[in-house]
């Protein structure tokens, strides 16, 4: 995955709160393998009217945030399904960070596993940048990760924590698939310990025919 | 101090510290369905091969149709959606993987028939490709929904790197009365904590209310955990769970079941763990509950009133109803019952079992539907079921449409979906914008409810149809 270290870009407030991945990306475009093509699915149902046109009124048709890279949220941002296709469709959409004080635990963790970081900050905090941002559009936040801080507009810069596995990851690009297989030896001595005390979880389902109780 | 249930199972599987605070956690089951094929696909890219096939239990129900199932898989009309049923069944074959497919009577809702198969057990680690795998934790099992680079991960590693969560116990005490469900009792749970209330914490719910919930209650319960935001909720396993296992298929047996049993009584959260938090429902004062909003949190009782923004005090959540009342095309002080519904939907991962279906039954006798009313069972075994004790008899002589196991309205990725405009009760678990449909206004209820709903065309109290 390409390294997140450092990101200077145009930022889009969200004003609202509970934005479920439903709203991200509606579940019609789910069936569809990732592709470019995410992007237009992205927010579909409110960004567009049903003829295809875009709606005014939807923060991100406002040409001062075409070239947005970050979105700075409201709570719970990205709640409800697990559908990763919400990270896939604001990924193809050019975004690379997004800030909330709080999001939907499984977006969170989505976002992470596609190299894409995740800022979380307390709410009043959050709420300022996106005044922020608001009071002028199209304005730029620098995202150090490294350093763990946001240059505002203002000058001022905020500090956030991060977990320290998370930042490792993001900053080498690290696919954690290789980093698990290191500990081979942990996953194989839990296989040794269900084989022997729980033996009924460590046979092929295969070989069980159906003859149980149903409903 | 003592543990609770989330940390005995925690301790269990947590195999290996990462950096930070996380922890690699071993999975012991891995239920797939037909929406699994972003994971197969990097799994694929990749060139790992799936660890533990033997650990995997797979069947379709998002893209399977509810209607023309005698059609097989070929009746499938939209060429991408029956390739994602096709695909699971081969993805599920090459791989070596047990599958209940399009034509087996066992298919159905992955989270309901994992149960009923006796997949889930109490104390594992089980995982999913989906949000409501939180359902599974009605068997005092850990099961948390993954997304698809998760579902990658678990199916090259068999283990996930997590980092433990809070723990949050919900305790609902007294006697529910008639008319009241489970459903009424998360609904209530979620509106009181809001839908990020259970962030980052396990819940486990508890007290003697939920005691006296079957396993269908249980798993309704916990299955909508994720919409207070915990990625799972659990009950401690006891005799109902147990008896429950006993002789389905997947359960241990004979000896097997002997050790199980002891292991599975060593579970329930000791005397004297703590909880990072804690809350209490009186479940003796619960009514039947109603969303009238956009987010599950958005409700109340049956016998409330659409509530005023106005005198929310908070700005952010102020706006958020503002929104969602506009959404719902509702008027601040709207009473809940008489509000016209276009639409029932009874069925999905939170409200499809057999307990469910004769809920909806016990009104619907002898009474008609005024509007389109359709009934999903979970699993293929559950409308064999509701059928043997003469169920769907009652459905068609009330006018209610008697379908074939799916997700189906729950999410609409089948094409079950209703039309822009139309108010459905529906006794699934989202009622966020568009999700029944674009435009579709969605009124989360228990199957109850919403079959009195179907019979007076309008939301109304289901007590005051009980006999």
């Amino acid at each position: 995955m390409e390294p997140f270290v450092r990101l200077k870009a145009v930022a889009a407030p969200y004003e609202l709160a509970n934005v479920d991945t439903d709203r991200i990306i509606p579940a019609r475009f789910l069936r569809y393998a990732r592709s470019a093509e995410y992007a237009s699915y992205l927010f579909r149902d409110v960004r567009f009217a049903s003829d295809g046109t875009p709606r005014a009124e939807f923060f991100l048709n406002r040409p001062e945030y075409a070239g947005a890279r970050i979105l700075v949220a409201a709570e719970n941002f990205g709640c409800g399904s697990s559908r990763e296709g919400a990270v896939w469709a604001l990924a193809e959409s050019g975004f690379r960070a997004w800030i909330a004080p709080s999001f939907g635990e499984i977006f969170h963790e989505n976002t992470f596993k596609n190299g894409l970081l995740p800022v979380t900050l307390p709410a009043e905090r959050a709420a300022r940048i996106r005044a922020l941002l608001a009071a002028k559009p199209g304005a730029e936040l620098t995202i150090d990760l490294s350093a763990q801080t946001i240059a505002l507009p203002d000058g001022s810069v905020e500090v956030f924590e991060i977990d320290a596995f998370r930042k490792e990851c993001l900053l080498n690009g690290w696919d954690d698939i290789d980093l698990t297989l290191k500990h081979e030896a942990a996953i194989a001595a839990y296989e040794s310990r269900q084989r022997n005390e729980t033996p009924w979880l460590a046979g092929s389902m295969i070989q069980t025919r159906n003859g149980g109780r149903s409903s | 101090m003592g543990l609770s249930l989330y940390e005995k199972i925690w301790a269990r599987h947590a195999i290996a510290k990462g950096a930070g605070e996380r922890s690699l956690l071993y999975v012991d089951r891995h239920l797939m369905h037909d929406g699994s094929f972003h994971a197969f696909s990097a799994l694929e890219a990749s060139g790992r091969r799936l660890r533990r096939p033997d650990a995997c239990f797979a069947t379709p129900d998002h893209y399977i149709p509810t209607r023309n199932r005698a059609a097989g898989i070929a009746g499938i009309a939209d060429a991408t959606v029956r390739g994602r049923v096709e695909g699971l069944e081969s993805n599920a074959r090459k791989h070596g993987v047990m599958l209940f497919g399009f034509d087996d009577p066992r298919q159905g809702i992955v989270h309901v028939v994992g149960p009923e198969q006796g997949v889930t057990q109490p104390g594992m680690v089980l995982v999913c490709g989906d949000s409501h795998t939180s359902t599974h934790g009605a068997f005092g099992a850990m099961g948390f929904g993954i997304g698809a680079s998760e579902v990658a991960h678990v199916m090259a590693t068999q283990t996930l790197w997590a980092r433990k969560a809070k723990t949050l116990r919900v305790t609902v005490d007294g006697a529910l009365t008639k008319g009241v469900s489970a459903k009424d009792v998360i609904l209530a749970i979620i509106a009181k904590i809001g839908t990020a209330g259970g962030n980052g914490h396990a819940i486990e719910y508890a007290g003697s209310a939920i005691r006296s919930l079957s396993m269908a209650g249980r798993m309704t319960v916990c299955n909508m955990s994720i919409e207070a935001g915990a990625r799972c909720g659990m009950v401690a396993p006891d005799d109902t769970s147990c008896e429950y296992l006993s002789g389905r298929a997947f359960a241990p047996k004979g000896t097997d079941w002997d050790k199980a049993l002891a292991f599975w009584r060593t579970l329930p959260s000791d005397a004297d763990a703590k909880f990072d938090r804690e809350a209490t429902i009186d479940g003796s004062a619960l009514v039947p509950q109603v969303t009238w909003g956009t987010s599950p949190e958005y409700g109340g009782a049956v016998t409330d009133v659409v509530p005023d923004p106005e005198r929310e005090s908070d700005v952010v959540r102020r706006e958020s109803m503002l929104r969602a009342l506009a959404y719902m095309d509702l008027a601040p002080g709207t009473p809940l019952a008489g509000l016209p519904m276009q639409r029932v939907f009874i069925g999905s991962c939170t409200n499809s079992r057999i307990e469910d279906l004769r809920a909806a039954a016990q009104v619907l006798r002898g009474r008609k539907v005024s509007i389109p009313t359709m009934i999903v069972p979970g699993s293929g075994l559950i409308k064999q079921a509701a059928e043997s004790e003469g169920l769907h008899r009652v459905f068609a002589e009330a006018g209610a449409e008697w379908l074939g196991a799916a997700c189906s309205m729950c999410v609409g990725t089948n094409g079950d979906l209703a039309s822009a405009g139309e108010r459905v009760a529906s006794t699934s678990n989202r009622n966020f914008e568009g999700r029944q449909g674009q435009g579709v206004r969605t009124h989360l209820m228990s199957p109850a409810m919403a079959a009195a709903a179907a019979v007076r065309g309008a939301i109304c109290d289901v007590r005051t149809m009980l006999d």
